[in-house]
């Protein structure tokens, strides 16, 4: 009953698209329209705390490897974070635009575990492949929570950290468990399947 | 033109491209998910059913894309455009 790995990474894509969306229309409206309704200021802070949450029973159940579950009990622990975090701001449980950070150690510690746990090369197959990409893209776009937290009235920053977290959906939505990425594919990798 | 007129001309504008930005972001994301429904048909396992899991019949992607879009079109941006439409009549109310 364990669904298959690809598919517990396209119910997280979702999950992150919908955090996206909600993003990049808090970064059209601005902050003050946005949180004109409780349940829509907690909303994505919320989303985020969950997903974290989520990942727990994806390290608990997906035990290929040692590396693999410390990557994502990490990512668990800083999504929680990072949720819990945005959630205290919007609370005004705390204060300081510094606990902002906690979204970019969300970035920097998620690109991290994605490139320090993949053990294959990039055109090993598909999924190594965007683990690689998903690791860079994540360490390097770690500017916009940064930028977030320096300058929290920046469109171009909140723009941008919404854009993130959709492309980091497409990424997901791409994963196959065996699959060619560009038409290579490693003969150590398995039979491909549709 | 007086330049209290242009002002809020201008603010109306801004205001009008935002709520736009709002409304075209479910139906975008929507087009998305139907363009890849029709590019990988076989993504939706449920269009001819040949023996597959459980899962592969339950999480199906360009669906769960549309689902997103749906419940941001309904659910999310109705409220935040009768927020902003407020916001504006505060705006002119004060101009």
């Amino acid at each position: 009953m364990q669904p298959p790995a690809e598919h517990v990474h396209w119910l997280f894509a979702t999950g992150f698209l919908l955090l996206g969306l909600c993003l990049f229309a808090e970064a059209a409206v601005g902050p003050e329209v946005w949180r004109r309704r409780a349940w829509r200021a907690y909303l994505w802070p919320g989303i985020a705390f969950a997903l974290g949450v989520l990942l727990w029973p994806v390290m608990v159940f997906y035990t290929n490897s040692t590396l693999h579950m410390i990557a994502h009990g990490a990512w668990a622990q800083v999504l929680m974070l990072g949720g819990a975090t945005e959630l205290a701001l919007v609370r005004g449980r705390l204060q300081s635009k510094w606990w902002r950070l906690g979204m970019t150690s969300v970035f920097l510690v998620s690109g991290a575990a994605f490139l320090i746990h993949e053990q294959n090369s990039w055109f090993f197959q598909r999924s190594a492949f965007l683990h690689h990409l998903l690791g860079w893209t994540l360490v390097i776009s770690a500017i916009f929570p940064l930028a977030r937290t320096i300058r929290p009235r920046s469109q171009a920053a909140a723009a941008g950290f919404a854009l993130i977290f959709v492309v980091v959906s497409v990424m997901l939505y791409c994963d196959r468990d065996v699959a060619p990425v560009f038409g290579h594919i490693s003969p150590l990798a398995g039979a491909p399947h549709r | 033109m007086n330049a209290e007129l242009v002002t809020e001309l201008k603010a109306r504008a801004h205001l009008t491209a935002r709520a736009r930005i709002v409304s075209s972001l479910g139906p975008l994301t929507a087009l998305g998910g139907i363009v890849w429904a029709l590019v990988q048909p076989y993504r939706i396992t449920l269009l001819h059913p040949r023996g597959e899991t459980f899962w592969f019949l339950v999480v199906e992607p360009p669906l769960l894309v549309i689902a997103v879009a749906l419940f941001f079109h309904f659910v999310i941006a109705p409220g935040l455009l009768e927020d902003l439409e407020d916001l504006e009549e505060k705006h002119a109310a004060a101009g």
